[in-house]
């Protein structure tokens, strides 16, 4: 859907080449000066080389999605540029390093040889070869080579020969392409007038977890999650404050089991292999009625599956962690926006319903750097558990609803217990206390009925209702084919776990709802339809988000399918056809 | 039968080690109140599953806080508890098999860190909740449930384990002289850093050991266990390896090494060169 005022530029080539960089060199630039961005990366899973490729999308207003055709591709050696080409839309530029000779059936692409790394040399600053990139990119999208310059002037603020080598290379980037025809025109970009943060999901989870009030933190490395325990290592310091590596991710579990026991704030951030290790803990920290926040970023799985990639699927696995009887609060952000506002709601209802909360971000939004309103964090609510405050001999669990927490140190000590127990904690077997606290337990998340969700159309009989990353492409999706003049509702929102009873309400009432999700078992639209709503998913399992396009041709090929059963009015678990369908 | 709640239906069999320990920790943990004149809840026993996991639930009279977890992660629980509250005193009661078995793999970051915590192990060389299956300390070609034909595995050696992990406080005691055993805990307790009691605490019902511990005059049989003597030098760490490698149970004190700082040691430091933002301040890092 790239067209004349907005702009998809890929990198590619191999790690280590800057291509990283790049794309959110150029995102930040832009947003810098007005306009709005995403970026988009998958990565190899070695530590230098391997194929990488990013993306920035840049328009004058917000953008949602990662963007399906590319205007500029920057291909940095052959694979690259015979991977992706074919992702460059008609009439599209590819840049091209010049041991790459372009194919000379590719003539609806106009192909530019760039020496970016001579170019970079002649600058005497080696690394400057993303700059020369800038320079010409500059001429391509009609954006002012001072937007670059002045980005370079602050980012390198006190290092003059830097900053004079770098707005060199952009000169002389911008001087190859001289001449060159601009492939979109943004138009002068409309500074927003609020604040506002560049940021990536994992920054905005630990930035969000610091707002809430986090005190104890303990992970072990696992992409995509790393850049949490890294910042946490770094930030969540002070009196009262601790980070630690764990020596596994059962000891993150356990480690933050203790700290929740004694009073803290507490919150470990993994992906798919650690979370299930997990699980056991989890268990506990739901029968021991002990408040943490786990951090799914999920990737493709299951096993080692696609560490790199992006994938939805650990949703079952953060609604059931732990054997037994048990449901998980979970929480699914959707944007980078939305994972601080997520986390601070994660650690709300951990501590108001004294329990484990799930929070599932996946590796696109964990990635993805983004221009967001800057939260005003006076607004962004901070809730605490309740703690007791009497007298010692008191039954901690004895009544048949959440009760205040003692804290170790002061009166009121009791039994943290993972079997079965009574009032203080003691193990029990007897049925009836199991009956009592099994239901004491269950009766908790109704404290966490309160999380808000979007609609829109509400009238229509078919809904869209994506959930997490496929959030972006799904909206764009929705907004297109309304102005087709598709008559679908809108529905949304981060509290997969437990649901907003209205919109579940309201979603019982729909003829059909559509979930577009990247998993093969369609586990959002499972997890509805346990709840009696007639959800189908709409799924794909590629390791890459939803292009909008193909997600709107989706979404109708079902809807037409529908129209021509005479309506989606059949029941759940008849069999059900067409490749959008999983049931 | 705890003496606090009739709904508790767990009892050790009759002559059980674990009696024994139970009452030293009893003993150690009031001596402490009294010397430091800190209240019974500024301590936090943490078990894991097992028959040892429940003396949590059977300490008489004023009750300290509990934490009976899940099978062999007692030691990071209690990593969480100490590194959030430093102040309290934190106890970590577990068998062979919780420790040795399924929680091995987390000695060695405790001792790396030195973690401020006391570990009393209660060794009766067999899973006995589960009725007699082999344990890590389940001598060579014992004949158990789980092991029919004998068992092939080499015994752990936990003293010899420790010493080499770098555990800061390792002491041997015996369930049956819970006062001994008592003073080695308060020690352990003291001690600033990862100290831990391995105690030999026989199972009268699938590995009766006492006879073989104790000796019996009567038959003849000279015991195993014998204490380690006044000279020895619990700060050299050959010395200690002597001991451990002496044969037999040695009782006593066997390494204590004070020169290392304790994990929340470390953290006080990190806390004094290290500059605490506010969240608005580390938002703004990010501002456009």
């Amino acid at each position: 859907m790239a067209g004349r005022n907005e702009i998809v530029v890929r990198f590619a080539g191999e790690g280590g080449q800057g291509v990283v960089t790049a794309a959110e060199m150029m995102a930040r630039v832009a947003t810098g000066v007005g306009y709005h961005a995403l970026t988009f990366a998958t990565f190899p899973s070695q530590i230098l080389g391997g194929p990488t490729w990013t993306q920035a999308r840049i328009a004058k207003i917000p953008v949602r999605s990662p963007g399906d055709a590319i205007d500029i591709l920057v291909a940095f050696n052959d694979e690259a540029y015979q991977e992706h080409r074919s992702d460059v839309r008609e009439g599209g530029v590819i840049l091209l390093d010049p041991a790459v000779t372009p194919d000379t059936s590719d003539s609806h692409h106009h192909c530019i040889s760039v020496p970016f790394d001579e170019l970079a040399k002649q600058t005497g600053e080696s690394r400057a070869a993303n700059m020369v990139v800038m320079g010409g990119l500059s001429r391509l999208v009609n954006m002012p080579l001072d937007f670059f310059k002045d980005f370079v002037t602050n980012r390198f603020a006190g290092r003059e020969g830097v900053v004079e080598a770098n707005h060199m290379a952009l000169d002389l980037g911008a001087a190859h392409l001289e001449g060159e025809d601009a492939v979109a025109d943004l138009g002068k970009p409309d500074k927003p007038s609020y604040d506002q943060l560049f940021i990536k999901g994992n920054e905005a989870v630990a930035t969000g977890a610091m707002h809430a009030g986090i005190d104890f933190y303990i992970g072990y490395p696992i992409s995509p999650a790393t850049p949490i325990l890294v910042y946490m290592e770094r930030n969540l310091v002070g009196p009262g404050k601790t980070a630690v590596q764990a020596s596994s991710e059962i000891e993150s579990i356990t480690g933050l089991l203790g700290a929740g026991f004694a009073g803290k704030k507490t919150m470990t951030a993994t992906s798919g292999p650690g979370f299930t290790l997990m699980g056991e803990g989890i268990g506990l920290s739901w029968m021991a009625e002990i408040p943490v926040v786990v951090v799914d970023v999920q990737r493709g799985g299951p096993a080692t599956g696609l560490p790199t990639k992006t994938e939805q699927s650990d949703l079952m696995t953060a609604l059931s962690p732990a054997h037994g009887d048990a449901r998980m609060p979970v929480i699914a952000p959707g944007t980078v926006e939305e994972c601080f506002y997520g986390t601070v709601a994660a650690f709300n209802w951990a501590e108001r319903y004294q329990g484990p909360v799930m929070l599932l971000t996946e590796m696109s939004l964990a990635e993805r750097a983004q221009n967001i309103p800057k939260p005003d964090l006076a607004k962004v609510k901070v809730e605490s558990r309740k703690v007791y405050s009497g007298e010692d001999g008191y039954l901690r669990y004895d009544s048949s609803e959440l009760s205040p927490m003692p804290l170790p140190g002061s009166p009121g000590a009791y039994v943290a217990n993972g079997s079965e127990h009574d009032g203080f904690g003691d193990t029990t077997h007897l049925p009836a206390r199991h009956v009592q606290m099994t239901e004491r337990r269950f009766s908790k998340l109704k404290l966490l009925e309160d999380g808000d969700y979007e609609r829109e159309n509400t009238s229509a009989n078919v809904a869209i209702m994506p959930w997490g990353g496929s959030k972006g492409p799904a909206r764009d999706a929705y907004d297109a084919l309304t102005a087709e003049g598709v008559n679908v509702s809108w529905y949304y929102t981060i509290f997969v776990s437990p649901m907003p009873p209205e919109m579940v309400e309201e979603l019982l009432a729909k003829d059909l709802v559509l979930v577009p999700e990247l998993n093969y078992l369609g586990q959002m639209a499972s997890y509805l339809r346990s709840m009696g709503i007639k959800a189908e998913a709409i799924t794909q399992y590629t390791g890459l988000p939803f292009k909008v396009n193909e997600l709107g041709e989706r979404i109708k090929e079902r809807l037409s399918s529908s129209a021509n059963k005479n309506g989606a009015k059949q029941s759940n678990g008849t069999k059900q056809k067409g490749k959008a369908v999983k049931a | 039968m705890s003496d606090k709640n009739a709904e508790y239906d767990f009892s050790w069999c009759p002559g059980c080690g674990d009696f024994g320990v139970l009452r030293a920790l009893e003993l150690s943990m009031q001596e402490r109140i009294i010397r430091t004149e800190l209240p019974m809840v500024n301590n936090v026993v943490v078990a894991g599953i097992g028959c040892s996991g429940n003396t949590v639930h059977l300490l008489n009279g004023e009750q300290p806080y509990g934490f009976h977890g899940i099978h062999g992660r007692s030691l990071p629980i209690a990593l969480g508890v100490k590194m959030s509250s430093p102040e309290l005193n934190v106890v970590v009661v577990a068998g062979d098999g919780d420790f040795l078995s399924i929680g091995m793999e987390h000695i060695a970051p405790q001792a790396a860190r030195n973690l401020n915590i006391c570990a009393v192990v209660m060794d009766n060389g067999v899973y006995g909740l589960t009725k007699g299956q082999s344990s890590p300390t389940t001598q060579l070609e014992t004949v158990t449930s789980s092991t029919p034909y004998g068992k092939l595995e080499k015994p752990v050696n936990p003293l010899d384990l420790y010493l080499t992990l770098g555990v800061t406080y390792i002491a041997s005691g015996f369930s049956s002289k819970p006062k001994d055993l008592a003073a080695l805990i308060t020690q352990g307790m003291d001690h600033r850093g990862f100290s831990i009691v391995h105690v030999a605490s026989p199972c009268t019902t699938y590995n009766d050991t006492y006879e073989i511990l104790k000796g019996s005059a009567k038959k003849g049989i000279e015991g195993t266990a014998w204490a380690i003597p006044d000279s020895h030098d619990a700060g050299d760490a050959d010395a200690a390896r002597a001991v451990i490698h002496e044969g037999g149970m040695p009782l006593g004190v066997i390494y204590k090494d004070t020169s290392r700082p304790s994990f929340d040691q470390q953290f006080d430091g990190i806390r004094k060169r290290a500059t605490q933002k506010s969240t608005a301040e580390l938002l703004s890092a990010f501002d456009l």
